[in-house]
């Protein structure tokens, strides 16, 4: 059986069962990892659905509050107040000394018992009150009904949350049609209270972009300019040696230690103000830049050389190659380097405790110096509280953080499409 | 080396050594470069034609490890003097390198860019007629003239080497430096490149590095064949390939080694 131009071999016989068995193996190892690829796709989708779901779920209601129809009969309540002064501009400071809470509670007692009838309102029921009075203040000859917020155990009865005997109550009140629900647009534009019913993350989410603002506006040049000096500048030697090993430390450095670092440079050596974006933002900067850097470096080394040479060879300075060539090519892989930093200082809560921004503070900062929070530290003290009505709140914080996250990816993705160039 | 060019000097190395480290890449090369004349530089890979050239415009600066000994001037100013402005030599003494590199730009804005950083054309309509100039002198203007802000990388292979020629010539340099232009193109493409080479000839000082011993043969004036870093013989080019005075080179051109 041998070939005459090959007399020490024998033909191979593709058809023989091991080579049959060999390429039914084969199949058989393609299909496997298929499987365990898209097995690998499934979960993790599965476990971001899940996470999405309980969410969405869990913190939608958050957005919700429900409101009790309160009659009142302004006529004959003690409220003492001149119906003129309420076209004036000082209506907002007479109303806040005209004893509204007591007008208010009385009101409820008539309505809804004497028993307790007060406590089904929320403590700032009278707010509503007052803004429907200056809205309208026709309202005080007359008997009128108001829609104000209900306390917390009532709202979370009436989403099917609360106790027992707060259910008791939201069936009866159901029964007089005196419940309402509308969406809660305080949460989006109040801060930081005690009462979850009046609580807000427009504070949070105030403090979270201006360090972001602060953490952008020092990281990224200084991660750029860094990036572009080792990568078209620096010599290589020993030190710039010492120097990347020591970039890529610092990324891999645990956010609490920047935290005790800012803590200890920022606040006792410099003495800058505490619980402030500013030094939130200079702490996520340094943790951030590295991440920068190693992104910028990493995208810089990949623009082919032959694009230095030609601009070079037109004679283009140094400067020039990189301004009008290398950093326009290397910006797309920056960006995305940018990103994933910024990602994950938006996200940072133990270095900001450090720095005291876990301070409860009711109103939104007015700058980078006014003390504020951040989204995920309030998440995290929302999520501490002894309140029952906190957890749809915290639920929604986070819902509130993960679009804040995802607007901020859209941008940057937005960019690295517009400066990428193909060839 | 007793030949002198044809026509006036416009390039002169003396003694010139290069090292890469410890490593000696040329080794007292002495040449002149005429300035209406195409020269070739031929030799085996690794002979150092190409680090060569690269000193002519000291390219190899970028180069860390790159140190150059030696004498080269342009019109008799040594460029490697404190004197000389590097930006200034290299718009002077353009070059264009063996695989086309267009910027990933419009075809306007590849030739526009050399000027505009020179500030060669003060108005968009001077810059209009740079680029014109420049892509008619390229023999490009043609294929073109209707596709300006199309992407210079969307060329074919011939045409980006002809867009990047182009790109030299705008901004008026007296020298162009070719490392192996043709070596990435289809014959008809390199036929196109060495008509052109052709038609520069006169207009600018052109010094050619090649593999390709009958394109030395067609296009240059003058040639130099390289080996191991030395210079072995330099003349001109008929002479070169029909009556080489150096064993290595007739050894060289007939094929024997390379």
């Amino acid at each position: 059986m041998t070939q005459a131009n090959s007399p020490d071999r024998t033909p191979t016989d593709w058809t023989s069962p091991v080579m049959r068995k060999r390429i039914a193996r084969r199949y058989a190892q393609e299909r496997r990892f298929r499987l365990m690829g898209l097995g690998a796709v499934a979960l993790s989708a599965g476990f971001l659905l899940f996470l999405l779901v309980s969410m969405v779920s869990g913190g939608l209601s958050g957005f919700i509050r429900t409101e009790i129809k309160l009659p009142i009969d302004f006529p004959h309540s003690p409220l003492l107040i001149d119906p003129a002064i309420l076209k004036s501009a000082n209506a907002e400071r007479a109303l806040a000394n005209a004893n509204l809470p007591a007008v208010t509670s009385a009101a409820a007692k008539a309505a809804f018992g004497a028993q307790g009838g007060d406590a089904i309102l929320s403590d700032s029921a009278w707010v509503a009150v007052k803004d429907a009075l200056i809205e309208d203040p026709g309202l005080l000859q007359r008997q009128a009904v108001i829609a104000v917020p209900a306390a917390s155990d009532i709202d979370l009865a009436a989403k099917r949350e609360g106790s027992a005997a707060a259910e008791q109550i939201v069936a009866q009140l159901k029964g007089k049609r005196a419940l309402a629900t509308r969406l809660n647009f305080g949460f989006l534009t109040a801060s930081d209270g005690t009462d979850p019913t009046q609580v807000g993350i427009w504070g949070a989410l105030k403090g979270s972009l201006l360090t972001m603002a602060v953490t952008l506006l020092l990281s990224f040049p200084v991660g750029v300019l860094s990036a572009i000096y080792l990568e078209e500048y620096a010599p290589r030697n020993r030190w710039t040696d010492l120097i990347e090993v020591s970039i890529n430390n610092l990324a891999a450095v645990p956010s609490i230690i920047f935290g005790l670092l800012g803590l200890a440079v920022f606040l006792n050596m410099w003495d800058l103000p505490r619980s402030a974006a500013l030094v939130g933002g200079l702490t996520l900067a340094l943790m951030t830049m590295p991440v920068i850097v190693i992104a910028g470096r990493n995208a810089v080394k990949a623009v082919p050389p032959s694009i230095r040479d030609a601009a070079l060879g037109v004679g283009a300075s140094p400067v020039q190659v990189v301004f009008h060539h290398v950093l326009p090519l290397a910006m797309p892989g920056i960006l995305t380097g940018t990103i994933i930093g910024m990602a994950r200082a938006l996200g940072e809560t133990a270095p900001l405790l450090m720095i005291g921004m876990r301070a409860f503070i009711a109103s939104p900062p007015g700058g980078v110096t006014d003390p504020a929070t951040v989204l995920p530290v309030q998440i995290f003290l929302w999520s501490d509280e002894v309140s029952h009505g906190f957890v749809e709140k915290t639920s929604a914080a986070i819902l509130v953080l993960l679009v804040f996250l995802l607007a901020m990816n859209g941008i940057a993705i937005y960019l690295r499409n517009k400066f990428e160039t193909r060839w | 080396m007793a030949d002198m060019p044809n026509s006036p000097t416009k390039m002169s190395a003396r003694n010139v050594n290069v090292f890469y480290g410890e490593k000696q890449a040329i080794k007292n090369v002495s040449i002149e470069v005429g300035m209406d004349e195409v020269t070739a530089f031929i030799g085996p890979s690794g002979c150092g034609k190409s680090t060569f050239l690269r000193t002519l415009n000291r390219m190899n600066d970028t180069v860390a490890s790159a140190r150059v000994e030696g004498e080269i001037t342009l019109d008799g100013q040594d460029i490697y003097s404190s004197g000389m402005d590097v930006v200034q030599l290299r718009a002077r003494v353009g070059m264009v390198f063996q695989k086309p590199n267009p910027f990933p730009k419009t075809i306007y804005e590849n030739i526009a860019y050399g000027p505009r950083i020179h500030g060669l054309a003060g108005t968009k309509a001077d810059m209009d007629v740079v680029v014109e100039q420049s892509l008619r002198r390229a023999g490009l203007w043609e294929e073109v003239k209707d596709r300006l802000s199309d992407s210079g990388t969307a060329l074919s292979g011939g045409q980006q080497q002809r867009l990047c020629i182009g790109r030299a010539i705008a901004v008026q340099p007296e020298v162009i430096l070719m490392d192996e232009p043709c070596s990435a193109l289809d014959p008809i493409a390199t036929a196109k490149i060495e008509e052109l080479i052709h038609e520069l000839r006169g207009k600018y000082a052109i010094v050619i590095v090649t593999h390709n011993m009958q394109q030395a043969a067609r296009v240059s004036q003058r040639t130099a064949f390289f080996h191991l870093g030395t210079l072995v013989e330099y003349g001109v080019t008929s002479e070169i390939f029909t009556n080489p005075r150096e064993v290595r080179t007739k050894d060289y051109i007939t094929g024997r080694y390379g």
